[in-house]
């Protein structure tokens, strides 16, 4: 299976106007030596045929568990209009909208994607988006360490690990001085920060809630990093934002998450959708596309991309970031699914969560043996200790078809023993009971 | 068009999630809630989708307008790949299951399909292995520049410099300054290609590494590709293919068998995975054997018993660049893609991408002056420096181009040719398409002659005319704020 529409005669005809006897004559270029060595790949299949043998492999991965996994991404219910929307042509076979004329219905999207991100974090100015959440973290990073001139960063235990290992790769020839903070009963260690915190600090990075599921208000912090000359960096779980302080109110300076709750499937890790919202002080540090309004000739409203001497194809080696393609049908998705929510709907989402997950705590918390970590207030993730290894009863619980949660043993030393346990909207009551159960029975 | 936020009605509400099947629980403390209500727009599910529905309307795309944009190989789409990204097998996997213990099996059918890319791939560019973690192109070329410093580094070896032409991507000189290098340009000689005696003279064991584009963003196959590879192995310094060109050489030259140590190649050009209106994209990264060891973790692995896994037994890896498998629904696209075409669709596919843009230039250069008049590979660079003479600019001829339907070619791009106006038209486009586009191309150069302002007052029949983009950036005003 091919789309090419030519015909023998197209093909023909189309040689003799260029000058040429046949389509290889205009590969001259490349010479003998260079034509591949090998080129061993299987003969077209039709698009049945690929189709079918991709379902059966589709069907091979265990997709059906009843998902209690969370650890930064989601399993929240997506409604149907967001998958026909992004769906149309229109938007995801269109590309960057560099010619503002024949894209005024995505830049218009993307400009409404970039107040509702404002709205969600409380910040005064969003980009149209970064690849994911740890991208995001070190894009915010980078502007902290381009406002202050300074080369340490303090990251709060709390920030997912997945995250954190990925400042460490993209800084490793950057010669960042990184101080971790650890987390005590669940939440950040405020003594130990103030004994790092000093006026070589760059940035302070904290995530809310924490990777604990732990829910903080970060405010103090913020004043005393505001007080060393340095820049307070939020990653935080958007979901969440219908309901918890912003980092807007908090008093941070920049503001970073996974989009990925936000209406986009979990996809197996991607694609997904880095968002970053910034105070209007560092708006020319951003990276990035960013929309902007303006009037065209006649005085109408129009949008276009703004901003560019930012961005690698006007400054090249200078600009704020290398990224070119980011996320955009993604953050389509996240306008879309935040649009059809609403002001309510997205309340109630954010409530349901945290209903859902305290009443999964309070069941579980009468098994004997298990502990839910209570130290500090939750969202829509908590953390037990069991009386065995986490590891060996998530095993178990797949053969009762439930993914029961993230072992923590598997990132934190000593946590063998604890499960991070994700309740979102989508699981029912009698989902919770049937985990508690069953949980009960593999301990 | 209102923005979505004017057409918001207090009260109305278009989605609910029901009543709750759990009681009440304590509220959560004051201290932790936010004071103040997000100002969301609330509508009616029919308004919502009404608004999108309309904006969508006000864009031209591949499914509607032929869209000749240079470098960004705007293809057809085939729509079944979205269908199969859409199978709740691939879309609902929580990427942590396979990292739970034994967890690989839990997620067979996902890690076959990265393995089997990453196979195809590492056979149509002649290169080792593949890490399909990156997330975009120049998320590729970030992970190859950091791929590059640790082979160095390895060896005990701190250089400096990573070397890129003057006809370069921006991306390519901005992910090597963001890994740590400092960049020296080379300029492009009369010929159009590289000047090799600036390179020669730049090229020494302070070089890191040599970016390029194969075909050049001129649309031009450099000849002396091997040689420039030659003197960058004598120097000690490797060889980066930026793959945004590699449409043109599908089955007709490898970068692995030129001489390229590392590349990425944009599955969203090349194999035909939608843009997105800007993204998602995947940019893949391909490595000689000699770069395998300091590939990203986690790799996936086949095992003596046919069954796939995780691998993170890679003491020299660079780490962690993604936070799972990179892009999953786009690399599931693009192998659905490459599995469709085959051997002979690929090859196939270079050459009509090839005939097309030659076609263009047979019939444009007449009308267009060519910078550097030779056959082109997959796209073809004109310059409009002739109509710019009588005002007519290639911004102008960008504009013309929308009234009459066609998305315009990239223009001003590469730098290096004054007035540039870059088409890559593409294989999967008709001769009929093509020559639409071209007499309308010829339409202009005439009218540059005759009655300029007839361009250079277009578009009249769009949604909007001319923005002033200088105000946009004096006053920025990026958000809707509640009034």
């Amino acid at each position: 299976m091919n789309y090419i529409p030519h015909t023998a005669e197209d093909i023909s005809r189309m040689l003799s106007v260029i000058g040429v006897k046949e389509i290889d004559d205009l590969f001259k270029d490349i010479p003998a030596s260079l034509r591949p060595k090998s080129f061993d790949l299987p003969a077209a299949k039709s698009e049945f045929e690929v189709t079918r043998s991709l379902r059966l492999l589709s069907g091979k991965n265990a997709s059906g568990l009843v998902n209690f996994v969370g650890a930064g991404f989601y399993d929240h219910f997506i409604p149907a209009a967001v998958d026909s929307l992004s769906g149309r042509a229109e938007f995801y076979t269109a590309y960057t909208p560099y010619q503002p004329e024949c894209s005024q219905g995505w830049l218009q999207a993307i400009y409404e994607y970039q107040s509702i991100i404002c709205e969600l974090t409380g910040m005064d100015v969003s980009n149209a988006s970064l690849y994911d959440g740890g991208t995001a973290l070190f894009e915010a990073m980078m502007i902290a360490l381009r406002q202050t001139g300074r080369k340490k960063v303090i990251l709060d235990s709390g920030v997912s690990l997945i995250y954190r290992t990925m400042l460490y790769t993209y800084t490793s020839n950057l010669s960042i001085e990184f101080v971790e903070i650890p987390v005590a009963h669940g939440q950040s260690c405020r003594k130990e920060l103030l004994k790092y915190l000093d006026d070589k600090t760059a940035a302070v990075v904290f995530q809310n809630p924490n990777f604990f599921g732990a829910v903080d208000d970060y405010s103090d912090m913020v004043e005393e990093v505001h007080r060393r000359g340095a820049l307070a960096v939020a990653s935080v779980y958007p979901v969440s934002l219908g309901m918890l302080k912003t980092p807007g109110e908090m008093g941070f300076d920049i503001a970073t998450g996974e989009g990925q709750s936000l209406g986009i499937p979990l996809s197996f890790g991607g694609p997904y959708l880095g968002f970053m919202a910034v105070r209007n002080d560092l708006l020319r540090q951003m990276p990035g596309r960013i929309v902007g309004a303006t009037v065209d000739s006649e005085g109408r409203r129009g949008f276009v991309l703004t901003l560019q001497t930012r961005e690698q194809h006007i400054r090249r080696h200078k600009a704020t970031s290398n990224i070119c393609s980011n996320e955009a049908l993604c953050a389509l998705r996240a306008a879309i699914f935040i649009s059809l929510l609403g002001r309510g709907g997205f309340r109630e989402l954010a409530e349901r969560n945290y209903q859902k997950a305290e009443f999964a705590k309070d069941v579980l918390s009468r098994i004997e043996g298990v502990e839910v970590k209570r130290s500090s207030p939750t969202f829509n993730e908590f953390t037990v200790c069991l009386p065995c290894r986490a590891d060996e009863a998530v095993n178990r619980m797949v053969e009762k078809g439930f993914a029961c949660g993230f072992p923590l043993g598997r990132f934190y030393k000593g946590m063998d023993n604890y499960l991070l346990i994700a309740v979102t909207e989508k699981r029912t009551k009698e989902e919770i009971r049937r985990l508690a159960d069953s949980l009960e029975a593999v301990i | 068009m209102k923005l979505i936020f004017e057409e918001d009605k207090e009260g109305r509400q278009g989605f609910s999630y029901g009543a709750s099947d759990v009681p009440a629980a304590k509220p959560l403390p004051e201290k932790y809630r936010r004071k103040e209500q997000a100002s969301l727009p609330s509508l009616s599910e029919l308004d919502v989708v009404r608004h999108f529905t309309n904006l969508s309307r006000l864009n031209f795309s591949v499914d509607t307008n032929f869209y000749p944009l240079g470098s960004c190989t705007m293809k057809y789409n085939p729509k079944f790949t979205e269908r199969v990204a859409a199978f709740e097998g691939f879309s609902q996997m929580h990427p942590l299951l396979p990292q739970l213990s034994g967890g690989g099996m839990l997620a067979q059918g996902s890690l076959e399909v990265l393995y089997g890319l990453e196979k195809l791939l590492s056979e149509i560019t002649g290169m080792s292995a593949f890490t399909l973690q990156p997330m975009a192109g120049a998320h590729g070329e970030l992970t190859g520049a950091m791929l590059i410093a640790a082979y160095h580094k390895k060896r005990g070896d701190r250089r400096k410099y990573v070397i890129v032409p003057d006809s370069s991507h921006g991306t390519n000189p901005s992910s090597a300054a963001i890994a740590g290098y400092e960049i020296k340009v080379i300029p492009t000689g009369p010929d159009g290609y590289m000047d090799l005696e600036e390179y020669r003279k730049n090229l020494n064991t302070d070089v890191a590494a040599v970016m390029l584009t194969c075909p050049d963003t001129l649309g031009i196959f450099n000849p002396r590709i091997k040689e420039i590879a030659d003197m960058a192995h004598a120097a000690g310094a490797l060889m980066y293919y930026d793959g945004a060109n590699l449409n043109a050489l599908l089955g007709k030259a490898r970068p692995g068998d030129i001489g390229f140590d590392l590349m990425h190649i944009n599955l969203h050009k090349t194999f035909g995975t939608p843009h997105g209106g800007g993204g998602p994209g995947a940019g893949p990264v391909g490595v000689s054997s000699a770069l395998e060891p300091f590939l990203p973790i986690s790799r996936v692995i086949r095992r003596a018993d046919g069954t796939f896994a995780l691998d993170y037994n890679y003491p020299e890896s660079i780490g962690y660049i993604a936070p799972f498998y990179g892009n999953f629904g786009v690399l599931l696209k693009a192998y659905a893609y490459i599995l469709a075409l085959g051997k002979e669709g690929l090859i196939r596919t270079a050459e009509i991408a090839v005939l097309n843009a030659n076609y263009c230039l047979a019939r444009l250069k007449k009308y267009y002056e060519l910078p550097f008049d030779k056959a082109c590979m997959h796209e073809c660079v004109f310059s409009a420096s002739k109509q710019s003479e009588n005002g007519v600019h290639a911004l102008d001829i960008a504009k013309y181009l929308i009234d009459r339907g066609f998305h315009p070619p990239t223009i001003y791009f590469p730098m290096i040719v004054k007035e540039a106006l870059m088409i890559e038209p593409t294989e999967t486009e008709s001769k009929e398409t093509l020559d639409a586009f071209i007499d309308i191309m010829i339409e202009i150069a005439a009218l540059a002659k005759d009655d300029p302002s007839a361009v250079t007052r277009a578009p009249l029949n769009t949604p909007v005319k001319r923005l002033d983009e200088t105000r946009a950036a004096r006053q920025p005003d990026l958000r809707w704020k509640r009034p």
